[in-house]
């Protein structure tokens, strides 16, 4: 895909201290990296234990860092697309995929891609400004792990999960649309 | 026609709490206005200048009787008694308590109704001719599909935050009651030198703000990709239209910014990925979902004979012969005809029904014609499969309730929008147009004479009542906080789809009878015989038009 239109002008995604993953609270062990501006980051100077790497740099410096390959992720913002990863996403122990807004849905279709099309079966986590609402949608997209730094008790996140007991059309979570398993039945 | 199966009703209902609880935080002030505002458009709750408005979607503008009359119902408990037919086939109400919102939706589940993505960024309701099933030039009956992408579509998981809100409008006929190029994705349902049945895809279509015609990208597509080529263009649409302006970000802008050949080939090659897929329509899905639209038991009827009662009726009622002539419509089936009861009155805002008159076209549709009824884009109701033999017992029924009104296809059956009666967004008011110009043309004779005609008025350039796409097109505007009213003329919303152009100078409220009334006198003066108004546009061009309303009075 070549190069997608601009984003809107967003927060950049925060690193909360504990995050949702497959469906329980847990203690947050990736730290995204974020960085500033001209940066000379090298292989050598990327601190220590699992580390988000946004995407350019780690396009950067993915051929320096098969030592640490069980230990650094990588993050997509929004105009980001699935493919600049591509069948790389095999390899990858988690991907981020970054909603400066939780009205920019273009992580959701980001989602599917990884998961569907590049083969991706790491923890796909949500950062940034998404809302509780939309974890079903994204639970179908792909995404196992969410990264809120909203302000809701993340108790109640667990609730929103059960919005939904079946779907209509195919995604991640189900592979088979509705019409052909009413057909079939 | 569709009715849920459990599945359905499952997910209605979870859908309904889900919004319970949604509304329940942000009523408690736990979920800010800037996070619900999206999740109560997706359940078609808008803030509205009066009240909220509450758009209720209606599936390819197909009720069943017991739904009518659950609208009836619910517009007498929680509103002022009265509905609204939108231009999208659906139900607006325009004065419900965000509280009782839920509740309306729980009523709604009920009767296998939602409210569900009638608005916000997502797909939208998907639109079709009101004669389906029953048109002489249909080719094949739209209405699987339709359903098929409503199940595609309804909280589809990818597509639920798009760039802006998507239409799609599917056509099964030659003649296009659609309007399919006026939509984001118009599918026209073809066959090819096989005898296959396929769909041509229009794409990049749309009024508001940047009007445009959509263009065909594909000639043929095969029945069983529908759905995995619609979810090719959604996908591209989503990860590369504009998202830094919404007035740019509809897929419009996409189509043209990329041009529609590099559309074309972004979206096939998406859909080279995905058309064998689970989304692929099989034999069996197709025969499924044509299960549920089987055609009605018809009576054999001595069509001779009908055809003979029907002239004798009109023959001597001159008002049931003009109602026959302008509200019914040709059918495939001897013997039967379609019916479009007329919301247009003069006086009454076009698409507004009482709850009385909802629970008056339920009895009748129950009467005479399966208990079904269609919501047309021109805001009117059709009962499609009236036996001929009832047609005039059907036209005094109508008439006790006011809508007979003998004026469909003609200048005073327009499309309107609400205006600045309701709509925060107008410029301009555009019911007391409407009105005024029904008030000046109330001459049966002279609107026949007339012919076909499409007057629509919108209250402002989102262009809610397709003042592009009527022939003659209204729009409300604003000049120093006073309303105005600019003129287009040509426009028009059929398989030969055109934009209209802008007549010159707007008017004041008062000019605007007039000025409609100088644009026909030129229609009239040069038109050959029996030639429509958009005929005599085309062939003479504005230019005429705009020296007689702009020439000076001497
Ligand atoms: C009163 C509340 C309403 C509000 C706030 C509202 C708002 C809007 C807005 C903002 C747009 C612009 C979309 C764009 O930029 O493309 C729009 C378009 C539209 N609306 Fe409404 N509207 C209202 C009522 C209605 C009604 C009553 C109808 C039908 C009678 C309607 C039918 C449409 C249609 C057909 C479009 C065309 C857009 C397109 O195809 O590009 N709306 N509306
Ligand atoms: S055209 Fe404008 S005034 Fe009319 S309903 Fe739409 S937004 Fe409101």
């Amino acid at each position: 895909m070549p190069k997608p239109a601009k984003k809107p002008v967003g927060a950049q995604p925060e690193n909360p201290q504990r995050v949702l993953c497959d469906g329980a609270v847990v203690e947050n062990q990736w730290q995204l990296l974020q960085l500033g501006g001209d940066e000379d980051v090298s292989a050598e100077s990327l601190p220590a234990g699992n580390l988000i790497l946004p995407l350019t740099l780690w396009l950067e410096l993915r051929g320096t860092l098969q030592a640490r390959k069980n230990e650094i992720g990588v993050w997509l913002d929004s105009d980001e697309t699935a493919d600049l990863i591509g069948d790389a996403a095999k390899e990858l122990p988690l991907i981020a995929a970054n909603f400066p807004a939780f009205t920019d849905g273009r992580a959701f279709t980001a989602g599917r891609l990884l998961r569907q099309r590049y083969g991706f079966t790491g923890e796909l986590r949500a950062v940034g400004n998404f809302i509780r609402d939309q974890l079903t949608y994204l639970t179908r997209c792909g995404f196992n792990a969410f990264a809120y730094q909203g302000d809701q008790p993340m108790e109640g996140l667990l609730d929103s999960l059960q919005d939904f007991s079946d779907s209509y059309q195919a995604a991640v979570d189900q592979t088979q649309p509705i019409f052909r398993r009413r057909a079939l039945a | 026609m569709y009715r849920y199966d459990e599945q359905d009703h499952k997910l209605i209902r979870e859908r309904v709490a889900q919004f319970r609880g949604q509304t329940e935080r942000y009523l408690a002030g736990e979920l800010s206005e800037e996070e619900f505002l999206p999740l109560r458009l997706q359940n078609g709750l808008y803030v509205q200048r009066l009240a909220p408005m509450l758009r209720i979607a209606v599936p390819y503008g197909l009720m069943n009787s017991t739904q009518v009359r659950r609208l009836a119902h619910i517009t007498r408990k929680y509103d002022k008694g009265y509905a609204h037919f939108t231009t999208r086939q659906n139900v607006q109400l325009n004065w419900p308590n965000l509280e009782d919102v839920p509740d309306i939706l729980a009523e709604l589940a009920e009767v296998e109704m939602h409210a569900v993505q009638t608005s916000g960024n997502c797909i939208r309701n998907t639109t079709t001719d009101q004669f389906v099933g029953v048109a002489q030039d249909e080719l094949i009956d739209p209405r699987p599909y339709c359903e098929l992408i409503r199940q595609w579509s309804t909280f589809h998981p990818e597509f639920a935050f798009l760039p802006r809100k998507f239409k799609i409008a599917v056509c099964g006929a030659e003649h296009d009651r659609a309007a399919i190029r006026a939509h984001d994705i118009g599918v026209q349902i073809v066959k090819n030198a096989e005898g296959e049945t396929g769909f041509q895809i229009f794409v990049g279509g749309g009024l508001g703000r940047t009007p445009i015609i959509g263009v065909s990208i594909r000639d043929f597509l095969p029945e069983t990709h529908l759905l995995s080529y619609l979810e090719a263009i959604v996908r591209v649409y989503n990860q590369l239209g504009r998202r830094d302006n919404k007035f740019k970000a509809r897929i419009k802008i996409l189509v043209k910014a990329l041009g529609p050949e590099e559309f074309a080939r972004r979206v096939e090659a998406e859909w080279e990925q995905i058309k064998d897929g689970a989304d692929q329509l099989t034999p069996e899905a197709i025969a499924w979902a044509k299960r549920f639209f089987p055609e009605p038991v018809y009576k054999t009827v001595d069509a001779a004979h009908a055809g003979a009662l029907l002239r004798d009726q009109a023959g001597s009622n001159k008002a049931f012969s003009r109602w026959l002539e302008r509200n019914t419509f040709p059918h495939r089936v001897p013997g039967y005809q379609a019916v479009t009861l007329s919301t247009k009155p003069t006086g009454v805002p076009p698409g507004d029904v009482t709850d009385r008159q909802l629970e008056a076209i339920a009895d009748l549709a129950d009467h005479y014609s399966f208990g079904e009824v269609r919501v047309t884009h021109e805001q009117n109701v059709v009962l499609t499969d009236v036996e001929q033999e009832k047609l005039f017992e059907l036209w005094e029924a109508a008439r006790k309730h006011g809508f007979a009104t003998p004026n469909i296809g003609t200048l005073t059956d327009m499309i309107c929008c609400p205006g600045g009666d309701y709509c925060s967004l107008a410029n301009a008011k555009s019911i007391p147009v409407a009105e005024a110009i029904q008030r000046k043309f109330d001459d049966l004779d002279y609107l026949y004479d007339l012919g076909d005609l499409d007057l629509n008025i919108s209250g402002c350039m989102n262009a809610c009542g397709h003042h592009h796409i009527g022939h003659i097109g209204i729009l409300g505007v604003d000049k120093k906080g006073e309303e105005f009213y600019q003129v287009q003329l040509g426009g028009n919303a059929s398989e030969n789809a055109s934009l209209g152009k802008v007549l010159g100078p707007s008017f004041s409220r008062e000019e605007m009878p007039e000025t409609i009334g100088k644009l026909l006198d030129v229609f009239v003066e040069n038109r050959q015989p029996d030639e429509l108004f958009i005929d005599t546009y085309n062939r003479i061009g504005l230019e005429p038009f705009k020296e007689r309303v702009y020439a000076k009075a001497s």
